[in-house]
């Protein structure tokens, strides 16, 4: 803890209620209302320390928290068409377009990365929700198709993170059309028998909770986070009646069976990698193979069909050895196999 | 019956002729001459309207209460239909309804969005906004069409999904997207028909198909031009304004090169000659079966998926 934490807190604080609040130190829980110093609303990457409540984290502080090392390389999505519809509202979408570009310095609403996890491969598709509030247009809808593409190529465990209020109406139809298009790149990795999960956080709504966000393999969530179909708005003045009072947020949606796990922030990374190490058990020792061998010294037999085969497990196990380090590969198996 | 503002003067002719009939057939004037002259200029102001409708006049006529339902199609182009109820995990939702039925000698599997048309049976089909159990039903349709290998055709018509404290509660978004999946996954032939209004992620739930039509006053839309102006203008009463910026028309989407191809509707619109419309699309319909018939489950899906990958790419 810093000295500024522990001794001008008290003194800011008076001030704070004088409201002279130093833009940049200092500011208030949304949820509790107390006063979070920046720095240590940084270390507990924008959590609140008071009260636990998860504020929006930016899409790379995201990624440096998950990745080992907390470093990655980012996968460049091709171009889609710049406003199709030449759509304008008060203003022109494609002048949005470019100032948003310009404040956010990202092209659209989705970062791709790849990267390991405990040496395990993962690509990651983040969404940016300061981008258009993360709107899936073409462009976010053909990050998931590369990041998916991308993920069956090398073998690797694909992680979505949505953070996005739905479609993005600019793009009328074209951003319906994201709604299959992101559906069928889960499936893709989901059909090469790699991990699918979903890390669902703040908010995930509309067409986007409806598509690749709700067919993860798991549904991880972060705490008091909103997801749901529909705005809570629009349905309040469909039904006029009193909404639950933890409606639409993490919790409730894994006590109605949608969510498998809630996880705090700080515990993401640890227990993304523990999923990835049992589900991708193959990758790290092929003696858990099933169905490779003949049921007995499975381990260096069912390598050794792979290879004959020139299947895609081998193919992935070959790329796992050549990558970044798995840490715990059998070493007596890889002999076994180098044989 | 409803009247669409843009039809007045349409509507007034037509009356006009009306009244003309009934003297000339009460008294011996021949006035048929003054009637076939009146008939020809409203068949003109009929054309010459419905040729140029605005986006938001669109709106109107693809929300028309007398506007073919999915009922009236079923009446009027299905044989031995039968309904199937329930998605076997929580209940039955009459928004979406689905069976097994005979489209021009041909066994299919059929399934839409039914709005009602009066207040007993709008309530009864929640003007057509499906809950989780609809889009778990047509899941389940679907798939029996896989086990009996017979085609999947879809009429869409809906606002949307269901906004609903119970539908969120029993996971519409899951429903929704699953239903997505089994449309992109289901190996027999899948033709879908937007019939009024194709209202976001509660119309592709059913409409990620090998052909999707539009009929030519149809709409197909990521949000209503309401919704859409309450939010980006601020205001309801831009509606025109988003109905005309969302291109949400047939045209539109064809030319967006989002669906396969128009349906062209009766000299103005399906709500003047509902049995043509119904004899059109049931036509439409059973050609688009007829190509796909030959293709075997595994190229049905990989073009299907193909298709909408390539969507909104760059060219
Ligand atoms: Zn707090």
């Amino acid at each position: 803890m810093n000295w500024l934490t522990n001794f001008i807190r008290p003194k800011i604080r008076s001030i704070v209620e004088a409201k002279e609040i130093p833009d940049n130190l200092w500011q208030k829980c949304p949820s509790c209302e107390g006063m979070l110093f920046h720095r240590d609303l940084a270390e507990a990457m924008n959590v609140c320390y008071h009260c636990g409540h998860h504020m929006k984290v930016p899409v790379k502080q995201r990624l440096q928290s998950l990745f080992d090392e907390g470093s990655w390389k980012e996968i460049t999505v091709p171009r889609v068409p710049f406003d199709p519809l030449k759509f304008k509202d008060r203003k022109r979408y494609a002048d949005r377009l470019k100032e948003t570009r310009v404040k956010t310095g990202r092209e659209d609403a989705i970062l791709v990365a790849k990267g390991t996890m405990d040496g395990l491969p993962v690509v990651i598709a983040a969404f940016d929700f300061d981008f258009m509030g993360g709107s899936m247009g073409a462009a976010v809808g053909e990050g998931l198709v590369v990041a998916a593409e991308h993920a069956v190529k090398t073998g690797a465990a694909l992680i979505a993170i949505p953070a996005s209020g739905g479609a993005r109406m600019q793009e009328g139809a074209i951003s319906l059309m994201q709604m299959p298009r992101t559906i069928i790149a889960a499936n893709m990795v989901k059909d090469a028998g790699l991990p699918y999960l979903v890390l669902l956080t703040d908010p995930t709504t509309g067409g986007v909770s409806a598509s690749f966000a709700m067919v993860g393999d798991i549904h991880i969530a972060e705490p008091g986070c909103m997801i749901g179909f529909a705005g809570k708005r629009v349905i309040q003045e469909t039904i006029r009646e009193e909404l639950p009072p933890n409606f639409q947020t993490a919790e409730y949606l894994q006590e109605h069976g949608m969510v498998d796990l809630v996880v705090p922030r700080k515990e993401l990374r640890a227990t993304l990698i523990r999923l990835l190490d049992l589900s991708m058990r193959k990758m790290r020792d092929p003696r858990q193979r099933l169905g490779g061998g003949d049921g007995d010294n499975a381990g260096g037999k069912g390598g050794r069909v792979a290879g004959k085969s020139g299947g895609g497990i081998k193919a992935k196990i070959t790329r796992a050895k050549t990558g970044a380090k798995p840490a715990n590969v059998n070493s007596a198996s890889r002999k076994k196999k180098a044989a | 019956m409803s009247k669409l503002e843009f039809e007045k003067p349409i509507l007034e002719l037509e009356a006009k002729i009306a009244e003309l009939r009934n003297v000339s057939s009460d008294s011996t004037v021949n006035i048929s001459e003054e009637i076939g002259r009146l008939q020809i200029k409203a068949d003109r102001l009929l054309t010459q309207t419905y040729s140029k409708l605005t986006a938001q006049q669109k709106v109107l006529v693809a929300r028309h209460q007398d506007r073919p339902h999915f009922l009236d199609y079923i009446k009027g182009c299905i044989e031995d239909f039968t309904p199937l109820a329930g998605d076997r995990n929580f209940g039955e939702d009459q928004a979406l309804i689905g069976g097994l039925g005979r489209l021009m000698g041909r066994s299919v599997v059929i399934m839409g969005q039914e709005k009602g048309n009066d207040t007993d049976s709008r309530i009864r089909h929640n003007f057509g906004m499906a809950r989780p159990e609809g889009y778990r039903k047509a899941i389940r349709l679907m798939e029996l069409a896989e086990q009996y290998q017979l085609p999947i055709v879809t009429l869409v018509d809906t606002a949307g999904a269901y906004p609903g404290v119970g539908a969120e509660e029993r996971g519409q978004a899951e429903a929704i997207a699953r239903s997505i999946e089994k449309c992109l996954n289901v190996k027999v032939p899948l033709v879908s028909v937007i019939i009024g209004e194709g209202g976001s992620g509660g119309a592709i739930a059913i409409a990620s198909a090998d052909r999707i039509f539009m009929l030519e006053h149809s709409i197909y839309s990521v949000i209503s031009p309401e919704g859409c102006a309450s939010i980006l203008w601020r205001s309801a009463a831009n509606a025109n304004d988003a109905a005309a910026a969302l291109k949400m028309t047939a045209e539109d989407l064809l030319e967006l090169k989002l669906i396969d191809g128009i349906i062209p509707e009766p000299l103005g619109g399906a709500h003047r000659q509902k049995d043509e419309m119904i004899k059109t699309l049931a036509t439409q319909v059973n050609k688009s079966l007829s190509e796909l018939t030959p293709w075997d489950g595994a190229k049905l899906v990989r073009r299907r998926q193909q298709k909408f990958i390539d969507m909104g790419r760059a060219a």
